[in-house]
């Protein structure tokens, strides 16, 4: 609750809201203390004053009424019959709401049925036959508001309830004997009265709207007796001769329905947990750059080099460095694999590359990615943009999510080409089907029609290779591409991108946890941890004769097919937490080699032989020789 | 498709019963006799017998139901007193006026609503986002009839760039011209508060999508922002942006009832009020089932309109 509060706090146009309602309801409350004219009492020589006039500080009405006062009035009548048919329509609504969420069944389906039907009206076209069959008037507007707003709680408190009544504890009661009426009231109610406060606190203003829009059109306070909606109503005649009569009141209507609205957005946002964690922000088209220090040169000269590469994390007062100095490299036609355990920073490092890190919250803090011989990261959206896809093309996991669901496949496609060349729509379309040939995707003139939902995972997988082959990219980024795949259609995937590359001279970044898949795609791999390399070389060689200590127990962790039985060797703890790591070794705390000298300092990637480094004092094959 | 659009309008049916129901219950709890109700006391002891005998209220609560029910079937919503004439001829006259209105503004409202949405989540904490949302809380906040009083004192008294009310200019022609003028600001007006809340929701509705997987494919592919925000983003958006207008499309339908009496613009909702202060009960009565229908088939309309957006829904 104190957080809450805090929460709310901190919210500066909740906490002003908070202050006009408060402001406005006090001034309600003590109207009667006040020395005020009497709000009904007519003065007719006196009509139409001008604020500011002596003895009527607001003015006066078209009957000579002093308008100060007749506010202070109005606004105590309208706050009471917002707050009044509020609770009326909570009451009922909750009750009618409870009862069909906790019965169900039968009880349910009628209650909700005719619920349905009311909602089925413009709320005002209800409130204006229950007025008409009941006659003008503030009790008969009262019941109106509160009757058309019964439905919308009915439905929330219903929903509310259906989840509470299957809950343990409520079998608990029921078994221990307590009848129904015990349960709702007892085991029920409390539970689902926090949920009937907030939606009364949300709605109160709207029905002050409401109350006040009856009396407005004469429906609801009669004569003398005046709320702010009837004050509005009778001034509408004389809106053109003296506008301040109309005024007054409206202002104080659009006062207090505002107030209400801020305190209520303070709220709800104080109530929504994702707003806390910042996790409703909308990632920008390009990650952030904030780069400090010297970019680093290109390590080498091939086709897409990175070179100490950081991305971070922020999450409020939270960093999590996910890639802490990634140098890596590929070749024209060479597919590299990293892999790594969930977390250890390689799908971040990859989307780097092309700025498709989600920002906020991500943030590349430092490092190069040379394409070409150009350093892309901070280069302008528009650079980035025609590199994306054109040069350097993405596969990413579950294309099931990542295939817009409302286009059809071929119409995707044509996109991915039309984005960077001027093609016919036509044209677009023979060459996408060609695309969808070459990634062996059965009938290809009917199966260009379909929606991803039609289709099945492997051939949805083909669609996002086929879409990343579109425009004959130089490299080919796949993040876990067969993860969310079963084996044999893995297998095809794998021959597919092998056959590819082959045909296309096509450089491929492969992101996998599964050193069988490397083992059949890849020339080198990187093993990543904690967001930086811990070995790098050839497959052949790093999967014969990991060196690091890491890289050996992940490839333990491996099954083997008919290698009998074995004992697997998981890897004992967690990956540290990249808001938290270590100073010196990030997997010593798991390494059962580790020495006192591993956890002082970070430690460098030493090269160990011909095209091989790792992240280790003490790596595994050539320990005797360094000793 | 088609199949869809025939099971929905099945389906309509028993809501357009549940509505005459519940009309109809609303009317019967009209306190003492309802021939003198709607004849008003100065009726002849004769009239009233003979009303009681037309609208069977000398019988049972149920035949008297089916009794009005198969009238309106048969396109007999029955007599306005204090008109004079059918209430079927009498709603259908003012019918046209509130859906050029609440038509005008709900078109308003949808367009600059989802195009504010889609531009205050484009331009998230940005200053654009900031003036929306701010723009929004006001427009949310001020109620209809107020915000039309002050137009009309602002635009048409101290400016002079609109007529200050009705429809039509009691002498000269009736062009589509000069209807424009007249419409503009009642239609604003009504729109106004539609707006913010569509706004609103089209905001979060594209924030959420916006975070979405397929978003990042979007922008990979190289795609240009302003169309990842605009087809690919809004597209997704609208699944949950539609049934809120809907919703919205019900609220400007009631709007409209302030909005004429403020702009004496001759539609029906000014046609319900003025009938409810004459006591004129087979009018108010007709008009509320006539429109209560119009809205649950505008529903339909918005059901179909989303089985089209989204393949996903079964047809």
């Amino acid at each position: 609750m104190m957080a809450f509060l805090k929460l709310l706090a901190r919210n500066r146009l909740a906490l002003a809201g908070l202050i006009v309602i408060g402001a406005v309801v006090f001034l309600a409350l003590i109207t009667p203390l006040l020395p005020l004219a009497d709000p009904d009492v007519t003065d007719t020589p006196n009509r139409f004053l001008p604020p500011f006039s002596e003895g009527a500080l607001l003015g006066t009405d078209h009957l000579g009424r002093d308008l100060l006062s007749r506010l202070l009035w109005g606004t105590r009548l309208s706050l009471a019959m917002g707050l009044a048919a509020a609770v009326i329509a909570a009451t009922i609504g909750s009750a009618i709401g409870i009862i069909a969420g906790y019965y169900g069944g039968r009880t349910d389906n009628l209650i909700m049925r005719g619920v349905d039907m009311l909602m089925a009206f413009p709320y005002i076209l209800l409130a204006l036959a229950i007025v008409a069959a009941l006659g003008p008037g503030l009790m008969n507007a009262l019941i109106a508001v509160a009757a058309v707003n019964v439905p919308f709680f009915a439905r929330n408190i219903r929903g509310i309830t259906v989840g509470i009544a299957h809950k343990e504890f409520v079998d608990a009661a029921r078994l221990a004997g307590m009848r129904d009426r015990e349960i709702i009231l007892s085991e029920v109610l409390p539970n689902v009265l926090p949920v009937i406060v907030i939606a009364m606190s949300t709605t109160v203003g709207w029905m002050i709207l409401e109350t006040a829009g009856l009396s407005f059109l004469g429906l609801g306070s009669q004569p003398p007796q005046a709320d702010l909606g009837s004050m509005l109503g009778e001034a509408r005649s004389a809106l053109i001769t003296n506008p301040h009569t109309s005024i007054v009141p409206g202002a104080m209507i659009l006062v207090i329905v505002m107030g209400i609205n801020l305190l209520g957005d303070g709220v709800r946002d104080a109530l929504d947990p994702r707003l806390k964690s910042g996790a409703l922000s909308r990632p920008m088209p390009a990650t952030t750059v904030e780069r400090t220090g010297p970019v680093p040169a290109a390590n080498t000269d091939s086709l897409l080099d990175i070179a100490t590469l950081r991305t971070e994390f922020r999450v409020r007062d939270r960093l999590y460095k996910a890639v802490g100095g990634v140098d890596l490299h590929v070749e024209k036609g060479e597919c590299l694999g990293i892999i790594g355990e969930s977390g250890s920073g390689k799908s971040v490092t990859a989307l780097s590359v092309m700025g498709l890190v989600a920002s906020p919250p991500g943030v590349i803090t430092g490092g190069a990615v040379h394409f070409d011989g150009d350093d892309i990261i901070g280069a302008p959206y528009e650079v980035l943009r025609s590199l994306r896809g054109r040069r350097v093309a993405y596969i990413f996991q579950d294309p099931l999510a990542t295939l817009h669901p409302l286009y059809k496949v071929g119409d995707q496609l044509i996109e991915a080409i039309q984005s960077h060349e001027s093609v016919s729509k036509h044209d677009a379309r023979a060459r996408a089907i060609d695309l969808l040939r070459s990634v062996r995707i059965p009938n290809v003139d009917s199966r260009i029609d379909s929606y991803p939902y039609e289709m099945s995972g492997g051939m949805r997988q083909r669609v996002g290779i086929a879409m990343a082959l579109a425009n004959d990219p130089d490299v080919i980024i796949a993040d876990e591409p067969t993860t969310a795949l079963d084996v044999t259609v893995q297998a095809q995937i794998l021959s597919v991108l092998s056959d590819l590359r082959r045909e296309r001279g096509l450089a491929i970044i492969f992101i996998t946890h599964d050193f069988g898949v490397v083992g059949q795609l890849c020339d080198r791999v990187a093993v990543m941890y904690a967001g930086q390399i811990v070995e790098e070389g050839p497959t052949e060689a790093v999967l014969h004769s990991p060196q690091h200590p890491y890289t050996s127990r992940l490839i333990d962790c491996v099954p083997t097919l008919g290698g009998g039985q074995r004992k697997l060797a998981a890897i004992p703890g967690l990956p540290p937490v990249v808001d938290r790591l270590p100073a010196g070794c990030a997997f010593a705390e798991r390494c059962d080699k580790a020495q006192d000298t591993c956890r002082v300092s970070g430690i460098e990637l030493f090269a160990t032989g011909a095209a091989r480094k790792t992240r280790c004092l003490f790596p595994e094959i050539e320990q005797e020789r360094r000793a | 498709m088609t199949g869809y659009i025939i099971k929905r309008l099945l389906s309509a049916i028993p809501v357009l019963l549940g509505i005459s129901v519940i009309v109809f219950l609303i009317m019967a709890m009209i306190p003492g006799d309802p021939a003198t109700a709607i004849l008003g006391s100065y009726a002849t002891p004769e009239n009233v017998e003979k009303l009681n005998r037309d609208l069977g209220l000398d019988q049972g609560l149920v035949p008297r139901y089916f009794i009005w029910l198969g009238n309106m079937l048969q396109g007999d919503f029955g007599r306005s007193f204090a008109l004079n004439r059918p209430v079927l001829d009498e709603v259908l006259d003012r019918f046209g006026a509130t859906l050029i209105l609440a038509g005008t503004s709900f078109v308003l409202c949808s367009l600059l609503g989802i195009a504010a949405g889609v531009i205050s989540a484009a331009r998230q904490y940005g200053v654009a986002d900031k003036a929306i949302t701010f723009v929004v809380l006001l427009g949310i906040s001020i109620p209809s009839f107020f915000l039309g009083m002050m137009m009309i004192l602002i635009f048409a008294v101290q400016l002079k760039w609109f007529p200050v009310s009705g429809m039509w200019p009691i002498y000269g022609d009736r062009s589509l011209w000069v209807l424009m003028d007249h419409l503009t600001m009642p239609a604003i007006a009504l729109a106004v508060v539609a707006t913010g809340v569509i706004a609103r929701l089209a905001r979060s509705a594209m924030l959420e999508v916006l975070r979405q997987d397929f978003i990042r494919t979007a922008r990979a592919k190289g795609v240009h922002e302003r169309r990842v925000i605009w087809r690919h983003a809004l597209r997704a958006a609208m699944v949950s942006i539609i049934p809120i207008l809907g919703i919205q499309a019900g609220f400007v339908l009631s709007g409209a009832v302030y909005i004429e009496i403020v702009f004496q613009w001759p539609g029906v909702g000014r046609m319900l009020v003025d009938a409810i202060l004459k006591r004129d009960i087979l009018l108010v009565q007709g008009g509320v089932v006539f429109i209560a229908a119009c809205y649950v088939m505008f529903n339909i309309m918005v059901d179909v309109a989303q089985a089209l957006l989204d393949p996903r829904i079964k047809t």
